[in-house]
C-alpha cells in the first residue's frame, strides 16, 4: 500500500534498531512515555518493544480520547439517550464505553434507546436534517484533532438554520494532561516512575503545532520528539529522543515533519478558540480532575450546547477501587500489576479506563502482547 | 375448472401478507417465482417435503441464516451468499454438498423484481456448486419487522470414506493453508453501508469451495486434519477457536498472508484488521506438515485457490496464543476480535 509500507521497511526499522542499541548507554534506563493511543497501538501492533533493548521502556500514556472518558460523562450520555425525543449520535468506539453500573450506551440502544453510530460529524448534520422532528445530539469526544470538525459541524448547522441539533462536547487537550502526569498531587500515593522524554501526539500536533510543547519541555525538563503513528515513526523519534537524553538535551523535536509545523493549523485553530473556550477542570478517567483540560461550548453558541440546551446535570461515578488505570497511566505499573487485567477486565468487559479502547494501555497489551507475559514468567 | 388467476406481476408488484397467508398467492408466488428459479423434480413434485436416497457413508447437515445488509452487494446479494455460506459449511467437513432447504422470511412490500433476481442467484449459486434446493418455506411480516428479507438455509452432504475432519485432529508441526485474499467480503459490503459508502473495486468473494475441496481431499485425504471457511471475525476467529478446539497454539507469518491492496487500503482507513474482516469465499486448512506441499499445489491448480499460501504453523502452547511475526520485525499476539466490527455481514 503506498504511502504507508514505506513507513514499515523491516530493513530500514531494523538499522533503526541497531542504532538505537548501538547508542543507548547499556547501564542507564531510558524511560520514555508516548501520550497517544495511536502510539500504543503502532507498538503493540508492529511488536515495536520485541526491537528495542531491555533497558529502552515505553510507558503507555493517556492518549486515547475514548479511554479517559469518565463514566459521569457516560451516564450524562445514557439519561440523554433514553429520552424520547432524542437521537444521539455516536462514534462507534463509544457504544461499549462502561459507565456506572456496568451501563454502556450499546445496552440502552438495546432497549430502544435511538443511538445512531456515525463515522463522521457530517453524518449528524445530515441525520439532524432528515429528522427534523427529533433533538440530534452529536457526543463529540477527542483531542485537539477532532475538535475543529466539531466546530466546522456548529458553523455548518449555524449557515443552514437546523436547529435541532446540538453537541455533548467532551474534547480534551493534550499539554495540560502532559503536565498533570508530572506534577498532579496523585503522585504522592502512587508514587511514580521517573519519565526522561516523551513521544509527542502525531496528529494532534498537525492542529496545535510543536510550539505548545516549548514550554513543557523548558518547565520540566523533559525532551519531547513529535511522531508520527507509522512503526518506523517510532522508532526514529525514539532514537531521537535517546540522543537528546545523552547529550542533556531537552528540546522539542520534530520527527513528524510531513506533517507538522511548528504553528499548526491556524485556520482550525481560530475556528476553534471562535467557539469553544477552556473549562475549569475536566475529569478524565484514570487520571481524576485534570484543570484547564477540557473544552466547552461559549455562552454565544450555547443553544449547540446539549449541557445547556437540555439542561443536564453533571455526573460523577467512582472507578473499580482496585482499578490501577492511574498508576498504569504514569508507568508506575504495568497492566499485569493490576489484580482486574485479564480476570474482569478485558477488552470484552471493560472495567477501567486503559482497557477500554484499542488504544488504551492495558487493551493494547492483552490485544497483542501478554504472550509476553508468559514468555517472561517461563524465562524467570 | 381452476380459478383464474392474475399472473405476478413481477415487473412493479410487491410482496403483501397475502403471499405469506398459505392461500392461493402464496401458491403463486412458491411456483411462479421459486420454483421456476430452483427448478427441479423434487420441488415440481409440491410436496411439503423431499424425499431423498441416503447413500452409504456419513453424512453432514448444517444450518444458517442470512440477514446481509444491504442485500445486493458487489460480487453477489443474499440469495447467492444464502447458497455459498451452507455449501462451504458443508464442503468444510470435506464433504459433498447435495440438497440444501431454503426458508424465506420477507416483509411486506418487497418487490417482486428484487425476489426473483435473489431466487435466481440461489438457483445459479446452486446449479454451480451442483446441489439442489429440494424444500422450501416462506413467511410475510408486516412492515417494519424484518428488514426486507431474511433468508435461512440448511444443507446435507455426504463425506467420503475414511474422512473424519475435526480441530482434535491437528499436531504439533501442522501447516496453516488458506486459498485466498483475506478480507474481500467484509470490505465490499462496508463499502455499500449508507453511511460508510466509499468507491472500491473490491467485490465479495462469495463463492462455493466445494470444488477446491474435493481437489484438496484427493490431493491430501487424512493429512488434511481439519478446514474451516473464515466468515464472520476472519482468519483470527477461525484460527483462534481452532486453537481452543486443538489444545494448540499458532505461529504466523504476517508477510505471507495474502491481503489485497484495496482491502489494505480501506482496512486502514477503518481502523480495521483485515484478519478480522469477513471471507465468504476462502477456507484456511491445517495440514500435516509431509502432506502440506503436495495440498497447496492442489489448491493452487483450482482457480479459487490460485493465491493459496502456506501462512504459519501449529505450535505447543498451554495458552493457545495465534501468534504471528509481524512484517515489521516484532512478534504479536492475534486475538479474537472483541465487540462487533460491523453488524449484518451476512
Amino acid at each position: 500500500m503506498k504511502y504507508a509500507d514505506e513507513f514499515r521497511d523491516k530493513e530500514i526499522a531494523l538499522g533503526l534498531a541497531k542504532a538505537i542499541r548501538n547508542e543507548a548507554n547499556p547501564n542507564k534506563p531510558y524511560r520514555f512515555m508516548e501520550f497517544c493511543g495511536g502510539h500504543t497501538h503502532a507498538i503493540s501492533r508492529y511488536g515495536l518493544e520485541d526491537m528495542l533493548p531491555k533497558n529502552v521502556r515505553m510507558i503507555h500514556g493517556p492518549g486515547c480520547p475514548v479511554c479517559v472518558l469518565p463514566a459521569g460523562r457516560i451516564d450524562m450520555a445514557i439519561r440523554l439517550a433514553e429520552r424520547p425525543d432524542i437521537i444521539l449520535c455516536v462514534y462507534g468506539d463509544l457504544m461499549r464505553v462502561p459507565g456506572s453500573h456496568g451501563a454502556s450506551l450499546l445496552k440502552v440502544k438495546a432497549r430502544g434507546a435511538d443511538i445512531r453510530m456515525v463515522y463522521s460529524t457530517t453524518d449528524a448534520i445530515r441525520i439532524a436534517a432528515d429528522n427534523p422532528g427529533r433533538e440530534v445530539v452529536f457526543f463529540a469526544i477527542g483531542f485537539e484533532t477532532t475538535t475543529p470538525p466539531t466546530a466546522v459541524m456548529i458553523r455548518l448547522a449555524e449557515k443552514k438554520q437546523i436547529e435541532n441539533f446540538s453537541v455533548f462536547c467532551n474534547h480534551v487537550l493534550t499539554p495540560p494532561a502532559m503536565q498533570n502526569i508530572l506534577e498532579s498531587p496523585d503522585i504522592r500515593n502512587i508514587g511514580r516512575v521517573e519519565i526522561d522524554g516523551f513521544v509527542g501526539p502525531a496528529h494532534v500536533s498537525t492542529i496545535i503545532g510543536t510550539a505548545p510543547y516549548e514550554f513543557f519541555a523548558e518547565e520540566f525538563g523533559k525532551p519531547v520528539v513529535i511522531s508520527g503513528f507509522e512503526p518506523l515513526d517510532m522508532m526514529q523519534a525514539i532514537l531521537m529522543l535517546v540522543r537528546q537524553v545523552n547529550e542533556h538535551r531537552h528540546e522539542v523535536e520534530n520527527q513528524y515533519s510531513r506533517a507538522v509545523n511548528r504553528d499548526g493549523n491556524l485556520r482550525a485553530k481560530e475556528e476553534v478558540s471562535d467557539i469553544f473556550e477552556l473549562r475549569d477542570q475536566f475529569e478524565w478517567r484514570g487520571l481524576g480532575q485534570v484543570p484547564y483540560s477540557g473544552l466547552k461550548l461559549k455562552r454565544a453558541y450555547a443553544k449547540y450546547d446539549a449541557e445547556v440546551r437540555f439542561d443536564m446535570d453533571e455526573l460523577h461515578a467512582d472507578d473499580n477501587p482496585a482499578c490501577e488505570c492511574g498508576a498504569i497511566l504514569r508507568g508506575v505499573k504495568k497492566p499485569v500489576d493490576c489484580k482486574l487485567f485479564g480476570t474482569v477486565c478485558t477488552p470484552e468487559t471493560p472495567m477501567g479506563s486503559c482497557m477500554v479502547s484499542s488504544e488504551g494501555a492495558c487493551a493494547a497489551h492483552w490485544t497483542y502482547g501478554r504472550f509476553r507475559d508468559h514468555q517472561q514468567r517461563r524465562a524467570s | 375448472m381452476k380459478a383464474y388467476q392474475r399472473k405476478l406481476d413481477i415487473r412493479n408488484g410487491c410482496v403483501d401478507l397475502s403471499h405469506g397467508s398459505g392461500g392461493r398467492a402464496m401458491a403463486q408466488l412458491i411456483s411462479g417465482l421459486f420454483h421456476e428459479a430452483f427448478g427441479n423434480e423434487w420441488l415440481a413434485r409440491g410436496n411439503d417435503q423431499s424425499a431423498f436416497d441416503v447413500g452409504a457413508g456419513r453424512m453432514v447437515m448444517t444450518t444458517d441464516g442470512y440477514v446481509v445488509s444491504p442485500l445486493f452487494f458487489p460480487g453477489g446479494n443474499i440469495g447467492s451468499l444464502a447458497v455459498h455460506g451452507t455449501v462451504n459449511d458443508i464442503a468444510m467437513a470435506g464433504a459433498r454438498p447435495l440438497y440444501l432447504s431454503a426458508s424465506f422470511i420477507i416483509e411486506e412490500g418487497f418487490r417482486f423484481a428484487d425476489l426473483k433476481t435473489i431466487a435466481e442467484s440461489m438457483g445459479e449459486a446452486a446449479r454451480k456448486a451442483g446441489v439442489h434446493i429440494i424444500t422450501g418455506d416462506t413467511k410475510v411480516v408486516e412492515r417494519g419487522k424484518a428488514d426486507g428479507l431474511f433468508i435461512s438455509t440448511a444443507g446435507v452432504g455426504v463425506v467420503p470414506d475414511g474422512l473424519d475432519l475435526s480441530a482434535e485432529n491437528a499436531r504439533v508441526g501442522d501447516r496453516v493453508l488458506i486459498s485466498g485474499t483475506l478480507g474481500d467480503h467484509g470490505v465490499a459490503i462496508m463499502s455499500r453501508r449508507q453511511n460508510l459508502a466509499f468507491e472500491t473495486e473490491i467485490v465479495s468473494d462469495s463463492v462455493s469451495l466445494n470444488g477446491l475441496v474435493a481437489n484438496m481431499v484427493e490431493a491430501g485425504g487424512r493429512s488434511i486434519r481439519l478446514m474451516r471457511d473464515p466468515t464472520r471475525g476472519g482468519l483470527a476467529a477461525a484460527l483462534n477457536e481452532i486453537a481452543q478446539q486443538s489444545g494448540l497454539g499458532f505461529h504466523l507469518i504476517e508477510q505471507a498472508i495474502p491481503v489485497k491492496p484495496g482491502v489494505a487500503a480501506a482496512c486502514e482507513l477503518l481502523g480495521l484488521d483485515p484478519l478480522h474482516v469477513a471471507n465468504e469465499g476462502k477456507l484456511v486448512a491445517i495440514v500435516a506438515s509431509e502432506a502440506a506441499g503436495a495440498v497447496l499445489a492442489a489448491m493452487r491448480a483450482h482457480p479459487l485457490g490460485r493465491e493459496a499460501a502456506d501462512i504459519g504453523e501449529a505450535v505447543a502452547d498451554d495458552h493457545h496464543f495465534v501468534q504471528m511475526a509481524t512484517s515489521f520485525g516484532g512478534g504479536r499476539i492475534v486475538d479474537w476480535l472483541s465487540g462487533e466490527q460491523l453488524p449484518r455481514i451476512c
